[in-house]
């Protein structure tokens, strides 16, 4: 059985985020989503929790790893985002807030188990997406995918994954990947999250309508 | 003993001269077991705890069982603890750290009121618990269901011990949380009455009760209302009474006896004598 790389860091007891993070970019956004499964052990502890963490009006985290130690982190970032807001005068960049968490993880990894995703829209790059692995690497990537079940969905957003969707179309594929994944995954499951991040606004949905689901044989 | 210690019947007392590696072997064995402290067994907490949010507010419900390992160590204890006039928590572990980590948050929270001229709000109640809780990195053994009604309404949220939050319709935590769930999950409305609410909750503790060895004992029942009343009943329902049982014991009668049984032959009374102060009693010390 496939064990994913948090479940070894994870304490006695402490609750887990085990499961599947997605951020697909489209023309002029960034659509993020995830499961809503947090368990401890063998039991689901929320079976509705929200994966999505709001760092500011145009950046979004995704959270994988351990509850508290995610919760902890977006905490800090939103903190020092409102703070570089005011000092600057200008809303922070994506490149920043991956950044500082980068900073935050690396130089506590010892202690820390948090794998997250930081996307979003800033003036000067436009969509921006940068996945933050366990150790501490900070990479920019055009499509990113985390967690216990992006494992299995590598081969299904590899081939799926095309430049300048539309944002149904890449709502479609995040919805779709997921379901996949939750139905594979032992840690991912419950509902499927996503937020639409683009210049004008954002666009928080979410559904139990899984588009794939537990096949029949 | 190692060579250096100089241990025997007559110098017990005295200090070994130079070194004394009587530890030697005790931090052999204790390298052997474990390097470092002794791990604490993650373990699920003998309690059960639930908090629901209903159309006028949410209700709160636990257990009264204290248990020390697989005794009971109190059967009547309280474990729906006050935290603001409108809010109030539920809390599992290890009784010590939920009592004062609950009381040490009322208490910044009385603080807060006092500089704010404002009613306390949940999510600051939660805040401060996850700020403490996630810098003890869940040695502080509380897992907590925090309840209230704030002027953004009626509120639920459950507090892991490593300081991880969820804000929830409804929730159970404990030992017992499982058996709870499986009530609320099958039961659980929205926009429930009140009286539909609190019967929900007796019946999660219930269950909690009757199916979790670490849970037992009589249901307390907290419901908190938008308008800021509380109505904080004590054991609200008591399914496991003693007395009825107790009195079925036939004990003889000679263990209750009446005053008066014995009669009295002769009755004298002599006072103690009264010593001066500083007198020839006073005490020697050589």
């Amino acid at each position: 059985m496939m064990h994913s790389a948090e479940s070894q860091n994870l304490k006695d007891g402490e609750v887990s985020t085990g499961t599947t993070i997605i951020a697909i970019p489209f023309q002029g956004g960034v659509v993020v989503g995830a499961d809503s499964r947090t368990s401890t052990g063998s039991y689901v502890a929320v079976r509705t929790s929200d994966k999505i963490a709001c760092l500011s009006d145009h950046i979004y985290a995704c959270r994988s790893g351990s509850a508290a130690d995610t919760q902890a982190l977006t905490d800090y970032i939103r903190y020092y985002l409102q703070q570089l807001k005011i000092e600057t005068g200008r809303p922070a960049r994506v490149k920043s807030a991956a950044h500082l968490l980068q900073k935050l993880v690396y130089q506590n990894k010892d202690n820390l188990s948090a794998g997250m995703i930081v996307a979003g829209w800033d003036p000067v790059e436009g969509p921006a997406i940068y996945s933050i692995a366990l150790g501490g690497t900070c990479l920019k990537v055009p499509f990113a995918f985390s967690g216990s079940g992006s494992l299995y969905i590598t081969g299904l957003l590899d081939s799926e994954f095309r430049e300048n969707m539309s944002k149904e179309e890449a709502r479609a594929l995040v919805k779709k990947a997921l379901a996949h994944a939750m139905a594979r995954d032992g840690s991912s499951g419950g509902i499927i999250r996503t937020v639409a991040i683009t210049a004008e606004g954002n666009d928080r949905d979410y559904t139990s309508e899984l588009p794939y689901g537990p096949v029949s044989y | 003993m190692t060579a250096g210690s100089q241990m025997n019947a007559n110098n017990l007392h005295e200090p070994a001269a130079g070194f004394d590696f009587s530890n030697y072997l005790r931090n052999q064995n204790l390298l052997q077991t474990d390097g470092a402290a002794p791990k604490l067994k993650a373990k699920k907490t003998g309690t059960t705890i639930v908090g629901t949010v209903y159309a006028g507010g949410v209700v709160l419900g636990a257990d009264t069982r204290a248990t020390n390992d697989t005794e009971v160590a109190e059967r009547n204890c309280e474990k729906i603890h006050y935290i603001a006039p409108n809010m109030y928590c539920c809390g599992a572990g290890t009784a010590a750290d939920t009592e004062n980590t609950t009381a040490l948050i009322s208490r910044q929270l009385e603080l807060l009121r006092m500089d704010t001229a404002r009613p306390s709000r949940l999510v600051t109640a939660v805040t401060l618990l996850k700020r403490m809780l996630f810098r003890y990195q869940g040695h502080v053994s509380a897992a907590l269901v925090l309840g209230g009604c704030d002027l953004q309404g009626p509120h639920i949220y459950q507090i892991y011990p490593h300081g991880s939050t969820a804000k929830l319709p409804y929730t159970s935590m404990g030992s017992g949380s499982l058996a709870a769930m499986a009530v609320l999950e099958s039961s659980w409305q929205e926009n429930m009455t009140e009286d539909m609410a609190v019967q929900l909750v007796q019946r999660a503790i219930g269950a909690g009760i009757f199916n979790d060895l670490g849970s037992g004992s009589n249901c307390d029942i907290c419901i908190i209302k938008t308008d800021g009343t509380v109505d904080y009943r004590r054991n609200a329902v008591k399914p496991n009474e003693l007395a009825p049982l107790r009195a079925q014991v036939q004990r003889s009668g000679r263990l209750n006896m009446r005053p008066g049984l014995t009669p009295i032959i002769k009755s004298e009374f002599k006072p103690h004598p009264v010593v001066a102060a500083g007198g020839e009693t006073a005490m020697e010390v050589e």
